[in-house]
């Protein structure tokens, strides 16, 4: 087995080397890291300007209704629309004209914006929103209910339910079901995807020693099952690299950004605006009131860290050691499909039960996906964050070990009778054959 | 004892039997041609003796000893399709081949040194394999097969896609292989190079081994008795002989004379030294190439009628 670090060594720095490898590893962190700075750099531009809008109000009712705050300012004006919109023609400040022309409650089209510009959406929603919460007081109102302020407040509370996880010893954690989800759903599609990726590089891998004729002489060096696990083992360690660069990129170009921005943003804010970004809508608020920093130390990062590098191992051991073998079988890389495609079908279900699964981690469905060895490396990952027994997880990767090194020995040896197999198109019945040879 | 023995080897593939029982004995320091046509088994032979594949039955032995995986580091095998990495660096790549035959990089270094001055092809060494021409490409072929001085030396048509004057100086390099004591077989199309280059051949038609042993002996048996004889003066029939040809040829007359009664040669050639002088005298024996072909299409024949 000496020479296999030969051949790790070779699939190792040819890849490593290549531009388009260096390219996807030093551009994705910035990626990622734009993704997570833009936002609030963005929300931090927006806050500066202010937006004037001229209200001609004829039914002299909704004074209340529209109130000023730091972006929205009115400027109720009693003038005809025709002379405003000549005195002001030049007044930048001035975002748009609003008429109202007749009570809203009888004729709600009777509001209308005016405007030198298209006027923006988030300005038109807002007004909208200030002028339907102001009717639905006033219909409320209308019923002459006594107390109704008190009522009307009252049910204006936003509830807002905080989840709280037992650990083992009982003791209360304060976690984010939202959060799990987000951090189970990274995992579980950066799993997806590395499977994906590097499985087909070590089937192009190999049909590309076979087209070349190259294998002949490496297989009068070395025994073909050590050429395979060579350039599996070596493929798995280019993923390896270009997973810890992202990471690692990532965090510094955020440290940097944080020290490049540290007048404007603070760090919290970065973390927040970061969660919000992923998240959907509904949960915002609720993230809002829940302490952050609490909640991630409720997870336990190293922990998820290792099952994560676990399973990408096993999960990338057992596809790829089965691309190997579909790679061997073929002569070129457009006869693949037939082989490829049942193979990549499992995986791509995976990942259709971790979306699922993110939602129910503790359904029947996503409990036998992870422990199915072709789903659980996908599936387990949007479990892990919310907790999973013990025993589910080492039965989990035990059927995953076991799984890999039997596809590794089937592989091998189709994988062993593949490679020196030319110009014949291969069936599954002859794959079927090769394992006996 | 020979170097390697191939015993009663058979290899069957799905439906196609690619061996049938076939057997050969190759003796140390010498060259011996596995010949045969297109499909005939040569390849899966080389590759069991590779190690690439093993043989249903029959073994293969090495000094007397089974051959195992372990021994291939002693042998230098020249596909017949040959391959490189395309992207990968000449010199980086024969460095990798060397090492993956087990010499220390030092070693590889070292030797790869001496054979890209000897090829003067030092130029090469950073250069990609895709920008070499195809003949290029054989030569670095060659070195990294050789670089680490196997014992055994298996060439699969070594001469394809050289020009003339590479074949040669590769036949140059073979024969001195040789010189130093490395065993060759050498599989080929090209029967001009066997009779130059080898002292034993197996013939393999249809997985099998129809005709075997040494080359000379193997011509001899073929021989149809011609000779040629060139004479002072014309040469007639006479009782052991009869003229075939005769031309005339400056200061002398050429004539193919046929034996038509069996006898020593003397026997013959006294007979003609009655008639006129003798200048010269040669057994015409038939070439490899007509061997081949009399033998593949004679057995194919008998296959048919049978």
């Amino acid at each position: 087995m000496s020479k296999i670090h030969l051949i790790i060594q070779r699939e190792y720095t040819t890849r490593v080397m290549k531009r388009s490898f260096i390219l996807l590893t030093f551009l994705t962190p910035l990626f990622f890291a734009a993704m997570i700075i833009l936002p609030v750099w963005m929300s931090t531009l927006k806050d500066e300007k202010e937006k004037h809008i001229l209200v001609i109000d004829q039914t002299h009712q909704y004074i209340n209704a529209l109130k000023s705050n730091n972006t929205y300012i009115f400027d109720f004006i009693d003038q005809p629309l025709n002379q405003v919109r000549k005195t002001h023609k030049k007044d930048k400040k001035i975002a748009a004209i609003l008429l109202i022309t007749d009570d809203l409650l009888k004729n709600p089209a009777a509001a209308t914006l005016y405007s030198e510009e298209q006027v923006n959406l988030e300005t038109k929603s807002y007004i909208e929103g200030l002028l339907n919460e102001y009717l639905r007081e006033q219909k409320l109102a209308s019923y002459n209910i006594p107390d109704l302020d008190k009522i009307i407040q009252d049910s204006n509370s936003k509830i807002n339910i905080s989840t709280i996880r037992w650990d083992e010893e009982g003791k209360e954690k304060q976690s984010s079901a939202e959060l799990a989800l987000i951090i189970g759903m990274i995992s579980a599609f950066i799993i997806y995807m590395f499977i994906l990726t590097y499985g087909s590089q070590v089937m192009s891998g190999v049909i590309q020693e076979k087209t070349n004729r190259v294998v002949e002489i490496i297989v009068s060096s070395v025994k073909p099952f050590e050429l395979m696990l060579g350039k599996i083992i070596g493929i798995a360690l280019v993923g390896l690299t270009q997973f810890f660069l992202w990471i690692i990129l990532t965090f510094v170009l955020l440290f940097v950004a944080q020290f490049f921005f540290s007048n404007q943003i603070d760090m919290s804010m970065l973390q927040q605006t970061n969660q919000m970004a992923a998240m959907p809508a509904a949960s915002m608020e609720n993230m809002g009131n829940t302490n952050i920093l609490v909640v991630l130390q409720s997870f336990d990062f190293v922990q998820i860290g290792i099952y994560f590098l676990i399973y990408f191992l096993g999960g990338y051991l057992l596809y790829a050691s089965l691309f190997a073998a579909v790679g061997s079988a073929v002569d070129n890389e457009t006869d693949t499909q037939q082989f490829s495609f049942p193979l990549t079908l499992p995986i791509i279900f995976a990942l259709f039960v971790a979306i699922y699964g993110a939602q129910n981690p503790d359904s029947s469905l996503t409990f036998w996906c992870s422990l199915i060895p072709f789903t659980s490396p996908v599936v387990m990952m949007v479990r892990l964050p919310y907790g999973v027994a013990v025993w589910e997880i080492v039965l989990s990767l035990a059927i995953l070990i076991l799984s890999f090194i039997a596809t590794t020995w089937v592989a091998g040896k189709i994988y062993r009778t593949g490679i020196l197999m030319y110009g014949k198109k291969t069936s599954w019945k002859e794959l079927w054959k090769w394992l006996n040879y | 004892m020979p170097f390697l023995e191939v015993k009663n080897v058979v290899k069957q593939y799905a439906e196609h039997l690619a061996l049938n029982n076939v057997s050969l004995d190759v003796p140390e320091n010498t060259i011996y041609g596995l010949l045969g046509p297109n499909g005939a088994g040569k390849t899966t032979l080389i590759r069991i003796i590779n190690c690439m594949t093993a043989p249903d039955s029959g073994t293969v032995l090495l000094n007397g000893k089974p051959l195992t995986f372990e021994d291939v580091r002693h042998i230098g095998y020249l596909p017949e399709e040959r391959g490189l990495y395309k992207k990968m660096k000449v010199g980086e790549q024969a460095l990798y081949f060397a090492q993956l035959k087990g010499m220390s990089r030092h070693d590889a270094l070292k030797a790869l040194k001496y054979w890209f001055q000897k090829f003067e092809i030092q130029s090469w060494w950073n250069k990609k394999v895709e920008e070499l021409s195809k003949g290029m490409a054989q030569k670095v072929q060659f070195i990294i097969t050789i670089l680490h001085e196997p014992k055994l030396l298996i060439f699969d048509e070594p001469f394809s896609g050289f020009d003339p004057v590479n074949t040669d100086l590769l036949k140059q390099e073979i024969l001195h292989l040789k010189e130093q004591g490395a065993t060759i077989i050498f599989s080929t199309h090209n029967m001009a190079s066997v009779e130059e280059l080898c002292e034993n051949i197996s013939l393999i038609h249809r997985s099998k081994i129809v005709l075997q042993g040494n080359v000379a002996e193997i011509r001899a048996s073929f021989s149809n008795k011609t000779f040629k004889v060139i004479t002072r003066e014309p040469v007639l029939d006479g009782h052991y002989f009869e003229l075939v040809h005769q031309t005339r040829k400056n200061g002398g007359v050429e004539s193919i004379i046929k034996k038509v009664e069996a006898c020593n040669n003397n026997i013959l050639l006294s007979e003609i030294l009655q008639q006129t002088e003798i200048l010269a005298f040669e057994e015409l024996l038939p070439s490899m190439n007509d061997i081949f072909i009399e033998t593949v299409s004679g057995h194919s024949k008998n296959s048919i009628e049978n």
